[in-house]
């Protein structure tokens, strides 16, 4: 399936594209002094299999037609894609220091006008999966092979329109469309879980008429299954993964840091987290 | 505030007491009634006749609906072009939404629903999924101002408003069957995202005895005048040529400017027309006095340094009524003989 991918016969590890993308979104960080960081350590396994496993894409022709398509639904994690797209050699590394300034082709939510490889414009939550239903749609009708995989968070599931489109992917029997959720249970003013009743969460999915599955969203051989599971399945239904992910995973200081959306990490942190991750390189 | 007749919210929940005789009260008519063709010839459907049409040659149109493909005219397509329709339910975020994922994969939508749906309900996904990333869905919408009796619920008297501030959208209010069939093709043409108004089922045709040709973002005088110029969207042109012959009969000489693109406003026809001496300018909207077409027209005249005398004619801002349109109409100013009267008022 990936014979197009860039990371095809790449003898890099997935434990090595995480710590990189990682290591580029603390850069990224220390450069504007601030980012969603908490998420992108975080979604970091998520991504690292996402692009060096699953996905089927061209570096160097990011709009070619036959692409898995990746909607990032949540505008903010930006910072944690482009570094899986610098580490993919979609947006070159030379760009990281202008990440949220002027005239940056890296915003602090991504936008698709600006970004080879941001496919749509997320950031107001509840869209991606709704758009993501529309392009499977046009994906079938093209008779194309490719997957649409979206990415959101948890606190997406407390959007009507997340619910409207996993209506409509079951009734579609869109097979075509991977969904994503990032479960950190952390939203802006505190747990997910106390904000709205998402749990149980596979067993809503599964009552919609979706393929379910629960993973620990920090360990790479379950992803990996889990991925791979969600391609085969040889059923009619859409598929979602639910990653349980750890905030800040990656760096045991900004871990033990009292949990919050928009984690604090002071000025001298950023060289303190990225000399952890420098001590710690994996094979 | 509009010289109209007493609001008439007071009305609620008061005892009912008929304004008429019985046998001239009007029930309120059906939510899927089309607009009185007023002794004009009617053409049935001419958005899903224009759409089967266009998709002869363009394999890139589909259909979506939100539960009202039959209200929409959209059913005309789905039958004839089953796999091509896609029903969205009654999900009106995810129609949009759907709607703009099809166009990221090179398809253009035409997604139908009420205006008061797609205006109030799913602006975010609209703003967002379709226009920021100018993509080239096709929003159709009936139920446009006044063209219910249902009351609020159904009554879309701010949908320009509510639209004109969203970049990138192109904004069509067509007057009659004629104009639905042109702009629909027009649209499809159209390389961004458009909003427009539609009249369905059986629609008056009024446009096409007058050898018209929709042109996107054209304003088009109708019918010449020296005393008035009327500048007038949607079918209140309809109305307006109307008003013009009875004002005639007075000696009255009215022109009748339609300017069926909301936005971007063909402002330099505009201009050009009042500033023409002499005239008064009223305009004519389908829609709440505020930020619709009046306001648009006054706001550029007034930047232009062009000022004639001007009046509106437009909904009160206010909750409409419900009740049979021809009342409401009455009621609310957009009849013929409301508008000729107001008009030989400000002369």
């Amino acid at each position: 399936m990936q014979t197009d991918t860039a990371h095809s016969g790449s003898n890099t590890s997935l434990a090595r594209r995480a710590w990189s993308i990682r290591r580029t979104a603390l850069r990224m960080g220390e450069v504007q002094g601030q980012g969603y960081i908490g998420q992108a350590l975080g979604v970091a396994d998520v991504l690292a299999t996402s692009y060096f496993h699953a996905l089927s894409y061209r570096a160097n022709d990011p709009e070619w037609d036959g692409r898995d398509r990746f909607y990032l639904s949540i505008g903010h994690y930006a910072i944690a894609l482009y570094a899986a797209l610098i580490e993919a050699g979609i947006l070159p590394e030379d760009e990281i220091e202008t990440y949220g300034m002027d005239d940056s082709r890296m915003p602090m939510s991504g936008m698709a006008a600006y970004t080879p490889g941001m496919e749509i414009t997320g950031g107001s939550l509840g869209h991606g999966l709704g758009i993501a239903v529309g392009a499977a749609l046009g994906l079938k009708r093209k008779r194309s092979d490719a997957f649409v995989y979206n990415l959101m968070s948890d606190g997406e599931l407390g959007e009507g329109s997340t619910w409207e489109a996993v209506m409509s992917a079951a009734q579609h029997q869109l097979s075509n469309l991977i969904c994503i959720v990032d479960f950190n249970d952390q939203q802006a003013d505190g747990p997910t879980t106390q904000a709205l009743a998402t749990t149980p969460e596979a067993p809503k999915w599964q009552a919609f008429g979706w393929h379910a599955q629960t993973v620990e969203g920090n360990d790479l051989d379950a992803l990996v299954t889990a991925f791979d599971a969600a391609r085969s399945h040889p059923g009619p239904q859409p598929r979602v993964i639910i990653c349980n992910t750890l905030m800040c995973k990656g760096v045991p200081f900004l871990e033990a840091r009292e949990s919050n959306h928009f984690v604090r990490v002071d000025a001298d942190e950023w060289a303190q987290a990225i000399a952890h991750l420098d001590a710690n390189i994996p094979a | 505030m509009t010289d109209l007749a007493p609001g008439p919210s007071s009305r609620r929940k008061s005892k009912y007491t008929p304004r008429k005789a019985p046998d001239q009260k009007l029930a309120t008519s059906a939510m899927i009634a089309s607009l009185d063709a007023e002794g004009r010839e009617t053409i049935a459907a001419p958005l899903g006749t224009a759409l089967c049409d266009l998709a002869k040659t363009r394999d890139d149109i589909v259909g979506l609906s939100a539960d009202l493909s039959k209200y929409t005219d959209m059913h005309v397509f789905a039958n004839a072009y089953p796999d091509r329709f896609y029903q969205m339910g009654m999900a009106e975020q995810l129609l949009i939404s759907a709607a703009a994922g099809l166009a990221r994969e090179g398809f253009t939508p035409f997604a139908t629903t009420y205006a008061v749906f797609a205006s109030r309900r799913a602006y975010d996904f609209i703003f967002m999924a379709i226009a920021e990333e100018n993509l080239p869905v096709k929003i159709v919408c009936a139920l446009p101002g006044l063209t219910t009796g249902y009351g609020p619920s159904h009554q879309a008297t701010e949908d320009l408003a509510i639209f004109r501030g969203m970049p990138n959208l192109t904004i069509v209010d067509p007057c009659c069957a004629t104009e639905i069939d042109q702009a629909t093709r027009a649209i499809a043409d159209h390389p961004g995202p458009v909003y427009m108004r539609l009249l369905r089922g059986k629609v008056p045709n009024v446009l096409g005895e007058y050898g018209y040709q929709f042109k996107l973002g054209q304003a088009q005088m109708i019918h010449d005048g020296r005393d008035v110029l009327m500048i007038s969207t949607g079918f209140m042109t309809m109305r307006a040529l109307d008003a013009a012959k009875a004002l005639r009969t007075d000696g009255i000489d009215a022109a009748v400017l339609h300017v069926p693109t909301i936005k971007p406003l063909d402002v330099d026809t505009i201009r050009a027309e009042a500033a023409k001496t002499g005239r008064l300018v009223v305009t004519l909207e389908n829609h709440t006095i505020v930020g619709g077409l009046g306001e648009a027209i006054a706001a550029d005249l007034l930047r232009s340094n062009i000022t004639p005398a001007f009046k509106s004619i437009a909904l009160p801002d206010e909750f409409l009524d419900a009740g049979a349109l021809p009342t409401l109409h009455d009621q609310y100013g957009l009849s013929v003989p409301a508008i000729t009267a107001r008009i030989k008022s400000w002369l």
